[in-house]
């Protein structure tokens, strides 16, 4: 079970280093730094000596790979892949184009951003399934067939729209919570999150219960489901105690799946709702162009990612005993 | 004939050939369309290809999805002809020239819908001296109209009752011409509306019925008013919405055609060989899946704007830059999903290769790239398929969110991210600018559920784990007859 672990913590590294490169080619060799200092400045009529103090006060001054004016360590620790790229796995993140540490924006606004994607994460969990298997329990019946032509209406309509029709009939025709903003406190706070979680909720659930539900009927018409209705178990028990405990495979490997993109709702609901997290920072960062900033948030990202990645394969162990004994 | 008067009639038609302009993604979509036709040429002759197809004819959920979308693509055709006028560097198609009374008729800014006057106020000069804040009258919306208090509820509804008319008129031409065709018009009109049709001919005609009561009614409205009102500039908002319709069709099939090859090659090659490609494969999808798609694309297409920026000059016209960025953003878009499809590509290879027949095909010698495009790639097919079709509705939906996030299509171009983010800053606005957001929604959810019922019974008809979990209907027994 450890070296399991072990071992899947290890498959990580290079993936984590495979994205690095990616990143590096894509902000430094597809465009020089000098695009970028041009980007900053204005495109047209910019001095040559306006980008070398550019670059010079956001290090972008020095060679990409192999510095030879350097001496000793410096050929190597002395240039933009070694202080942009290989620092970020240490968590240096470097200062932003306004000269805020990034790292210290990223600490601050983690803590907003966790409370809005766990709730939401969590608690539609629950309600997806538990949807999915009471449309299992009533499969091919009415109560069945709205459900999924429910679901597939819900799963037609735009993320932003649940988010704009939220924030208008709650927010502003029923005044029930403020519309948007964000408060230091715990109880303060959670005025502002309310909204966010169940829109979020809402808005995932017509593709998550739609999809759970085919799981639990491809389990359903399984030999052992017929064998545990032949030895006389009730409806309920063979849906909780047999399909509910089969089908969490395939549903914890598209909870995984779902995490990048529970990413990018959060970026939206957090830029609707003005809640100064990771979302809403790395929204900014991308209308302000800058570019140190969604660097960082791509090496988080892929991070929180490949730690999800892990995160599922120790939860088959949990689910699924042949993984463990393996 | 002489040639001398043939001449003048092929300048003419040469003139015309040198104001056509074929920008990037216009070409795609014709060699798209081109792809499809000869499939479905290919389809038609082989019976065991036909059936699953027959089988999503006979949906009558999938078939109206299908009925929704072809009017859908047929407005984003009109709009993949572009043509340039001469001594004008405006690049227009004839989409444009179809809707030119929408595009023409820009007010100064904000109405409402079918609204005789302007959204803000004005200062205006009393003919006697002095000065009034007034609603001034639209320049276009309902200009029309003598007495505007007295005439203005009559039109409407005259407008309305007229287009409706002629929408069922239409409607049921079209549905007799049909029964017509299909053998003797009277009886076939009741075969259908009895529903005895093998193809659910009765759930189309109902679908077009309200398609065509629309369609109708806006005919009839746009001659006098702004039937979605106008948005800040003035622009028509049935116009952005009918342009953006173009946007979302492009980035839903064009992202799958760029990146379902890569998927393929990719796929079979890891499931197939093993090894070190397939640990290669499996390496480069899983790096770029970890990388959050929403942040690849925005760094993509940020270092792409700047490459455009840097190099102007490689574009004569606007539109030619926007459509490069439209498909540069196709193209980042099947970066990030044609991963999913190699994956389920190489699963279905692995168990492909242990098949018997596949063996055998090794046995007799058959050398590799045979098995693999004439024994694996068939029976992989439907996978290709059902991912293509439910991928559809995934990226119009994604295409909103980043143009409003910004990384999406250009400003300029017209598409429903583009109109979700103009519209929501005017949200706070006191009477509320609702209209913007509500078309789009209209038409976005519109096309997206078309697409998903489409999507939806494609899938039920080639996925083998569908058929084999329902009994074979009575018709299925027929055609293996």
């Amino acid at each position: 079970m450890i070296a399991y672990v072990v071992r899947r913590l290890l498959y990580a590294v290079p993936i984590l280093i495979g994205v690095n490169i990616v990143t590096f080619a894509l902000f430094f060799v597809v465009n020089t730094p000098d695009d970028m200092a041009r980007m900053q400045l204005g495109i047209k009529r910019v001095s040559p000596a306006a980008i070398e103090s550019w670059k010079h006060e956001h290090g972008y001054d020095k060679p990409l790979f192999y510095n030879r004016a350097a001496a000793g360590f410096g050929k190597i620790s002395d240039t933009i892949f070694y202080r942009k790229s290989l620092r970020m796995f240490v968590f240096d993140f470097g200062a932003s184009d306004d000269s805020r540490d990034i790292g210290y924006e990223i600490r601050k606004r983690a803590g907003p951003s966790f409370a809005i994607a766990l709730p939401t994460f969590m608690v539609g969990l629950l309600i997806y399934i538990t949807c999915a298997l009471g449309f299992a329990l009533f499969r091919a019946t009415y109560l069945d067939f709205w459900g999924v032509a429910l679901c597939v209406v819900a799963m037609s309509i735009s993320a932003m729209f649940y988010i704009i029709g939220g924030q208008y009939l709650i927010g502003k025709l029923w005044n029930l919570v403020p519309i948007s903003g964000y408060a230091g406190t715990a109880a303060g706070a959670l005025r502002f999150l309310l909204l966010p979680i169940a829109i979020g909720i809402i808005g995932g659930f017509g593709a998550s219960a739609r999809l759970y539900r085919t799981f639990f009927l491809e389990e359903i018409g399984k030999d052992y489901v017929r064998t545990a209705r032949a030895k006389g178990l009730g409806e309920g028990a063979v849906l909780f105690r047999h399909v509910l405990n089969n089908a969490m495979i395939p549903i914890l490997t598209t909870v995984v799946v779902a995490i990048p993109s529970l990413f990018l709702g959060s970026l939206l609901t957090e830029s609707f709702f003005g809640i100064p997290g990771l979302g809403s920072y790395t929204i900014d960062a991308i209308n302000m162009q800058d570019f140190s900033i969604v660097r960082a948030m791509v090496f988080i990202g892929s991070l929180l990612y490949i730690a999800g990645l892990v995160l599922t394969d120790i939860s088959y162990t949990l689910v699924d005993p042949r993984v463990r004994f393996s | 004939m002489s040639d001398f008067q043939v001449m003048p009639w092929i300048d003419r038609v040469m003139a015309l050939w040198h104001q056509l302009v074929f920008l990037w993604t216009d070409r795609l979509v014709y060699f798209l369309i081109a792809v499809i036709v000869l499939t479905v040429c290919y389809v038609r002759r082989r019976e065991h290809l036909h059936a699953p197809w027959r089988r999503v004819a006979q949906s009558a959920s999938g078939m109206v999805g299908l009925a929704l979308l072809l009017a859908f693509v047929a407005v984003g055709l009109l709009d993949s002809l572009h043509f340039k006028q001469p001594r004008s560097v405006e690049v227009l198609s004839v989409l444009d020239v179809v809707l030119r009374p929408l595009r023409a008729h820009a007010e100064k800014t904000y109405s409402a819908p079918l609204a005789i006057r302007s959204y803000a106020m004005e200062t205006v000069i009393l003919p006697g001296g002095g000065e009034q804040r007034v609603f001034p009258r639209l320049i276009y919306g309902g200009a029309q109209l003598a007495d505007v208090e007295r005439d203005y509820t009559g039109d409407i509804t005259r407008r309305i009752v007229l287009g409706a008319a002629a929408g069922l008129l239409a409607w049921g031409g079209l549905v007799w011409m049909f029964a017509a065709v299909r053998g003797e018009a009277r009886s076939e009109w009741r075969r259908i509306w009895r529903g005895e049709t093998t193809v659910p001919w009765r759930a189309i005609a109902l679908a077009l019925l309200p398609m065509a009561l629309f369609s109708g009614v806006m005919v009839a409205l746009t001659g006098g008013y702004h039937v979605f009102g106008t948005d800040k500039v003035g622009q028509d908002v049935l116009y952005e919405a009918l342009k953006s319709i173009r946007t979302a069709l492009v980035i839903g099939t064009l992202t799958t055609l760029l990146m379902v090859p890569f998927a393929i090659v990719f796929g079979i090659a890891a499931g197939y060989f093993g090894g070190w490609i397939d640990d290669a494969i499996q390496y480069v999808y899983t790096t770029l899946n970890s990388i959050p798609a929403v942040l690849l694309i925005a760094a993509s297409i940020l270092m792409m704007q700047v490459f455009i920026d840097r190099h102007a000059e490689w574009f004569a016209t606007e539109a030619e830059r926007a459509d490069v960025r439209l498909l540069v953003l196709c193209a980042i878009l099947g970066v990030t999903t044609w991963t999913g499809l190699c994956r389920l590509l190489r699963g279905e290879t692995l168990k492909l290769r242990e098949l018997d027949y596949i063996q055998a095909a090794h046995a007799f010698g058959v050398n590799t790239l045979r098995i693999l495009t004439r024994h694996i790639l068939p029976n992989a097919m439907h996978i290709v398929l059902i991912n293509v079709v439910l991928a559809f509705s995934d990226l119009v939906l994604a295409e909103a969110v980043l143009s409003y996030i910004g990384v999406g299509v250009d400003p300029s171009m017209n598409s429903f991210g583009t109109m979700i983010n103009g519209a929501r800053l005017e949200m706070a606005r006191e009477p509320m600018v609702w209209w913007s957001l509500a078309s789009a929604f209209v038409f976005m959810v519109t096309l997206v559920l078309a697409a998903n019922l489409f999507a939806d019974s494609v899938r039920d008809a080639f996925d083998p784990r569908v058929r084999i979990a329902r009994p074979p209907s009575a018709a299925a027994f027929q055609s293996h007859e």
